[in-house]
């Protein structure tokens, strides 16, 4: 009896001591976004503020010319016109090939889906130089369409393999049926696989949408002002501003995290199915 | 036995994906392969390309600094993905138990997870700011610390300090994934094991572990490959100072090409960074074979 109770009291112990953890440095995020700067700037330091304020959140939201909230609010539309043409031009590649990997198989495309996998886990820097010389040399840098399409290179092997591992387990003799009627595989894809498939398709859809907000790299060398910059190079930005408005920069955090954390958090069942099989990266 | 026409039609809905694969990634990293044998610059580079052979990678492996730089990530990527897997594992036994709020502790996992990776980076920097953040604040009243450092600031103590705020952010993915199997670990084995008289740390050891062992090393193979990309924490913290000291390869190949304009190079760069990564990607595909994923 002892010795479940030391048990019970350590379990507690543990969670308190981890819920601590994951919570601080958000929470310490989320009241410099309610200070003020000076606030902020004043010694010894104060872990609440005399006086929350939303004016970091409002001076961000209400547009402004030449003033962070330009960079700011441009950098939210960028990503998600970005975001979503590159996911919504992925996902359509990547139906009828998750298809045909799930359906068709064969040993060429097999080694060929090794191969997709493989290339979803190269380092960006590999394929980085080209694609900037031939983004420069057709003028599109600083466009989203540069954007849309260097992000495939990411989101479309990613959906690929997302996709295949989910239409494996739909029971092949739904599509073959329409199929010996005289059907061709695009109407099956389309009127028995896409129907069962719509969580996994919409879970695809997020998890690209969250790949794509989170991308960085390409962002920064590809654009360089407001007509194509992504939010989070437009947070990076602000963070390196010789102006350090620390409560500015908070409420900027804050509100770029809103989008994907709570994306994330009505996904949570298909996060944490996918994690387990081993085909979502951090 | 496949039919001719299946065949057709398996290539025929495979060739939108392979034409767009090819276009944004094949013939991207063969071009890229191409730079590294030439003198190409970063203004009009396919003008004044010349070619060198391999030149660039002897220069590029008897560089001081660039091995600095290799020895910079892996550090990087050993301590973090190592403390990670340590941490993951632990919070996932601890989740495994059952208690109250255990539901919204495992949802709170999904936090550090689902920030953007330049939003964690510029969290943390504020906190380690050395005039006014709040880790100097409170180590100084919790009597830790006589006077406020400037953790990024000490090239002693900078890379640490990023792998600390990568260990916040990942750790719950590792944790989740040894959650999900622990879970599927059979209760009686346990049972079986303390009847014979195995005390917890040889429960642990002889059946736990070995349970999680395939799950836990894609975990870590897979967090080692994303590890050694690592760039956006770096760029947004350090800018790979001071003095160099968390200048890690990506960032190598990003100032080598895009502050010094020196694509021949920095391709080259880039390809011994790919073939790295290739080696551990090539890992990675022996452990979802084994556990036949794909």
């Amino acid at each position: 009896m002892q010795a479940s109770r030391n048990k019970k009291i350590c379990v507690y112990l543990g969670a308190a001591l981890l819920a601590l953890v994951i919570a601080t440095p958000v929470l310490w995020l989320f009241i410099m976004s309610i200070s003020s700067s000076t606030h902020l700037t004043t010694l010894p330091l104060q872990w609440w503020p005399d006086e929350p304020t939303f004016e970091n959140y409002r001076s961000l939201l209400i547009y402004a010319e030449n003033t962070p909230s330009q960079s700011f609010l441009y950098g939210i539309r960028n990503s998600v016109i970005i975001a979503l043409a590159a996911t919504g031009v992925s996902i359509a590649a990547a139906i009828p090939a998750a298809y045909s990997f799930s359906r068709l198989p064969g040993k060429r495309r097999k080694n060929l889906l090794y191969a997709v996998i493989a290339i979803f886990m190269l380092p960006p820097v590999a394929i980085v130089l080209p694609m900037y010389t031939i983004m420069n040399a057709l003028g599109l840098l600083n466009t989203h369409f540069a954007l849309i399409i260097v992000y495939c290179s990411i989101l479309l092997p990613f959906t690929t393999w997302l996709l295949k591992s989910n239409f494996d387990t739909i029971p092949s003799d739904l599509d073959e049926a329409p199929i010996i009627d005289g059907a061709n595989r695009v109407q099956a894809i389309w009127y028995v696989i896409l129907p069962i498939a719509r969580p996994a398709l919409g879970a695809a859809v997020m998890m690209a949408v969250l790949l794509a907000w989170d991308e960085f790299f390409y962002g920064l060398l590809f654009t360089n002002d407001i007509r194509a910059k992504t939010i989070t190079v437009a947070i990076a930005d602000l963070a390196a501003g010789r102006v350090a408005d620390y409560g500015l920069i908070s409420a900027a955090g804050i509100l770029a995290a809103v989008p994907p954390v709570v994306l994330a958090f009505f996904m949570q069942k298909t996060l944490v199915s996918g994690l387990a099989s081993g085909s979502v990266k951090g | 036995m496949i039919s001719h026409r299946k065949t057709v039609t398996a290539w025929l809905l495979l060739t939108p994906m392979i034409v767009i694969i090819l276009g944004v990634s094949g013939y991207p990293l063969i071009k890229t392969i191409y730079f590294s044998l030439t003198g190409a610059k970063l203004i009009a580079p396919d003008m004044t390309s010349i070619w060198v052979g391999f030149d660039n990678y002897i220069r590029a492996l008897s560089s001081s600094k660039f091995r600095e730089a290799i020895w910079h990530t892996t550090y990087f990527a050993v301590i973090s993905v190592g403390v990670e897997m340590v941490i993951g594992v632990l919070v996932a036994l601890l989740l495994n138990e059952a208690f109250k709020g255990r539901t919204l502790l495992r949802a709170m996992l999904i936090l550090p997870l689902a920030l953007p990776t330049v939003v964690n980076a510029m969290m943390w920097r504020l906190i380690y700011n050395p005039d006014f953040g709040a880790l100097n604040a409170l180590l100084l009243q919790f009597g830790m610390l006589d006077a406020y450092r400037s953790w990024l600031g000490d090239p002693a103590s900078a890379l640490d300090m990023v792998i600390l705020a990568d260990v916040w952010k990942n750790f719950p993915l590792v944790a989740l994934i040894a959650l999900a199997a622990l879970q599927t670990v059979p209760k009686d084995l346990y049972e079986a094991a303390t009847l014979d008289g195995a005390g917890v740390w040889n429960r642990f050891w002889r059946i736990t572990l070995p349970a999680i062992m395939g799950p836990l090393s894609v975990a870590l193979v897979l967090r080692t490959i994303e590890a050694f990309k690592v760039f956006d924490i770096i760029y947004v913290m350090t800018r790979g100072g001071p003095a160099s000291s968390t200048k890690t390869v990506s960032f190598y190949v990003y100032q080598e090409a895009f502050a010094y304009m020196r694509v021949g190079s920095g391709a080259s760069y880039a390809l011994i960074v790919v073939l790295i990564s290739a080696s551990l990607i090539a890992g990675y595909m022996y452990l979802i074979r084994k556990q036949g994923e794909v």
